[in-house]
């Protein structure tokens, strides 16, 4: 090798890899950051959905963290290859629907075809020994790092101490001495850290930034595949399921009802693929209808939309249903009384 | 008359890996319009290009919750 080592650094967003791309960077070693895109992540649209949400900062946070480092990031889109992962993890899932080992060989295995087509030397990551219980233990590990084709291009600068020495620290390009051996959940290692590094302010604590690993929207995600006798799904069903109330009230309709004006105006965005509901007489929701119904369904569902409209109280509430060619049915209707939405129609909380 | 990539209706950071993709293709100097309706890409695109080295030229709303965001690209 004539220049710099390359090495591609996995971006979440979080401060471990922030701190592993920094420390690998401090020694010399040129460094891109590459953030992987599943649809499940916390982050970007969500904030932009929900009206009380809009004070959050508007930003992506591995970009921003790329910005604190001065690196270039890549954001890579992997919907269609995340389910595979998803729907058929070789190691299982963890509390939810989390397939949290699966998911990190596949992440290497991605920044290793990166780093293939990219001329670069190493990957490194923000893995710190111990600190999940299901993916990050001495003996997941190694698996890993066979499991995604690895071989010793795999450094996790934070808990190096701790394991095999890597290509990267073998081939002279890193100092072992320099890297950690941090171990286990305790987050002050990481903290003191940052401080030294002068990067004490940053994006969002490690972990929950996959939907997967919410027990709300691993609910929604299993009543989604159970009604559709498949675990099939694309990006559009991804979003849904992150927005909303989702009520099934019979095994081949759920009604996914909006909570507040954001929600409402984004749902909207979904007329031409989900017929949908929506109140004439009072100010109210916009449903999307999601299954099949005959016409006292159709009823059923309009009462509980009128359920959760202005004219919840009143005796009559006008609803009108708009398919996906714009057609309209017009439609009066009792609203639901609150008790009687049995609690087992709210998939997911 | 740049070359234009419509964003609308895509949640970040679906515009940041679209315009990423269009990008790739054009030489130094090109510029690149996006348009988007996600607040967030406001904030996201102008991110990408400063980590990619390309400049935001300009930002204009259109109404209706429509923006297009100008760039030109960075040397490599």
């Amino acid at each position: 090798m004539s220049d710099r080592p390359k090495a591609v650094a996995l971006i979440s967003g979080g401060l471990d890899s922030m701190l592993a791309a920094r420390l690998v960077q401090e020694q010399g070693v040129h460094v891109e950051g590459l953030n992987l895109y599943t649809g499940f992540c916390v982050e970007g649209h969500t904030h932009a959905i929900r009206k009380k949400d809009q004070a959050q900062p508007k930003r992506n946070n591995a970009l921003w963290v790329a910005e604190r480092l001065g690196i270039p990031l890549h954001i890579e889109e992997v919907i269609e290859e995340y389910k595979e992962v998803l729907t058929n993890p070789r190691y299982g899932y963890g509390a939810n629907l989390n397939p949290c080992l699966d998911c990190k060989v596949f992440m290497v295995r991605k920044a290793l075809e990166w780093l293939e087509a990219n001329g670069f030397d190493f990957v490194v990551t923000g893995e710190v020994l111990g600190q999940r219980p299901k993916s990050q233990t001495r003996d997941k590990l190694p698996l890993l790092e066979r499991d995604s084709g690895a071989e010793g291009r795999l450094l996790r600068p934070l808990s190096a101490q701790l394991l095999e020495p890597t290509l990267p620290e073998r081939a002279g390009w890193v100092a072992r001495e320099r890297l950690h051996a941090f171990h286990g959940r305790s987050r002050k290692p990481q903290m003191q850290l940052a401080q030294e590094l002068g990067l004490e302010t940053w994006a969002q604590p490690a972990g929950g930034c996959c939907f997967l690993t919410d027990a709300h929207y691993a609910a929604r995600l299993s009543d989604l595949w159970q009604a559709r006798g498949s675990k099939n799904y694309d990006l559009d069903d991804v979003m849904l399921l992150k927005v909303g109330r989702h009520l099934r009230p019979l095994a081949h309709l759920k009604l996914i009802i909006a909570r507040e004006a954001g929600e409402t105006h984004f749902l909207q965005g979904y007329r031409r693929r989900y017929p949908h509901l929506r109140t004439t007489s009072h100010g109210g929701p916009v449903a999307l209808l999601d299954g099949t119904w005959s016409e006292p369904e159709l009823e059923l569902a309009a009462r509980l939309v009128a359920r959760y409209s202005a004219g919840r109280n009143a005796e009559r509430v006008d609803l009108e249903l708009e398919d996906t060619e714009g057609g309209v049915q017009a439609l009066s209707v009792p609203p639901m009384a609150p008790e009687a939405v049995p609690a087992e129609w709210y998939i997911g909380g | 008359m740049p070359e234009q990539l419509d964003c609308r209706h895509l949640l970040c950071p679906m515009p940041v890996i679209r315009t990423q993709a269009r990008v790739a293709g054009l030489a130094a100097g090109d510029e690149l319009e996006v348009a988007v309706t996600d607040p967030g890409a406001l904030e996201d695109v102008p991110a990408w290009c400063r980590v990619h080295g390309h400049e935001v030229v300009e930002t204009h709303e259109e109404g209706h919750g429509a923006f297009r965001i100008r760039i030109r690209v960075g040397g490599a």
